[in-house]
């Protein structure tokens, strides 16, 4: 994708295709797990983790057209700070909830 | 029919474009804090069933399989749109945002029957921690598609009476941010809600 004059110009859909055909390879995987059952849970869950990073990533380079080249500087900081973010806050509710939850249960 | 790449728009318009692209690009970010945090109260809330259904008891991978499929082709289809609004086809766009928005509407249909059928079992949002927690993430995941789908037929009447000027290529743009964002969310909300609820 270029951009001139505060446009975008997407001459392909080629990155369409592309992200539609990992999106899909990354989600049939997890769901076929699910499905089979076959993996102990421990496993079955880091897998569908790993996946879902990595389906991310795709969705944003191939649909969002995220890349280190075209996309202003301030739109990557703000990406960067939303994901400290979240990471603060996700892994920070969670280490409490459930620290405090084993004080009370033992 | 111009394409966007022979479109003159004067330096001032074109500092007005990108500057509206950041500031919903910020919106963006805050809307994902946002879900983080209904996230975060999901997983602690998730074991509090408080003797009623748990996840295994209400979830179908096979509904949830079709809600990521019908999400996912909308986002490629809006794709198609974008490319489309690049060459200056205004027919191919009306018809890829149709498309899009038929795909998310019924994702819309899924998701509705899955809540009102919930809640007819008695498992409605008032129902245990773990229920309130997925009616409010999921229900607002809900809420903005469907805020999107009236976008996008508001972005089909622009199109329709207006034509692919500069202004209305800009919006459609940030109409694609929105819509390919959502799909985001959604890949969360089955990695972390419905396929572990299954396990």
């Amino acid at each position: 994708m270029e951009i001139k004059s505060g446009l975008p110009i997407e001459r392909t859909i080629k990155p369409y295709l592309i992200g539609l055909a990992l999106a899909v390879v990354l989600t049939a995987i997890p769901f076929g797990l699910v499905a089979a059952g076959s993996l102990p849970r421990q496993t079955t869950l880091i897998v569908i983790a790993v996946l879902a990073v990595i389906q991310i990533l795709v969705h944003l380079r191939f649909f969002l057209h995220i890349d280190f080249k075209t996309t202003p500087r301030e739109n990557l900081v703000a990406l960067a700070f939303a994901v400290v973010l979240i990471c603060i806050m996700v892994g920070g509710s969670l280490w409490i909830m459930f620290d405090l939850y084993h004080r009370m249960m033992v | 029919m111009s394409s966007i790449a022979d479109m003159t728009i004067s330096p001032r318009d074109a500092e007005r474009y990108e500057e509206k692209d950041f500031g919903f690009w910020l919106y963006l970010m805050s809307d994902a804090v946002i879900f983080a945090c209904l996230f975060a109260t999901y997983l602690v809330m998730v074991g509090n069933a408080a003797g009623g259904p748990t996840p295994k008891d209400v979830f179908s991978l096979e509904r949830a399989a079709a809600e990521t499929a019908l999400l996912l082709l909308s986002s490629t289809t809006f794709g198609v749109a974008a490319v489309a609004l690049s060459a200056g086809e205004r027919g191919k766009v009306l018809m890829w945002l149709a498309v899009t928005f038929l795909l998310g509407a019924g994702f819309i249909v899924l998701e509705f029957g899955e809540f009102s059928g919930m809640i007819a079992e008695g498992a409605g949002p008032d129902r245990s921690g773990f229920l309130s927690a997925f009616f409010t993430l999921v229900g607002t995941h809900g809420f903005h598609v469907s805020v999107g789908l009236i976008w996008i037929l508001v972005m089909i009447g622009q199109v329709f009476f207006k034509g692919l000027t500069a202004p209305v290529a800009s919006r459609l743009m940030r109409l694609g941010l929105f819509w390919h964002f959502l799909d985001i969310i959604w890949v969360v909300i089955f990695s972390v809600v419905y396929l572990p609820g299954l396990m």
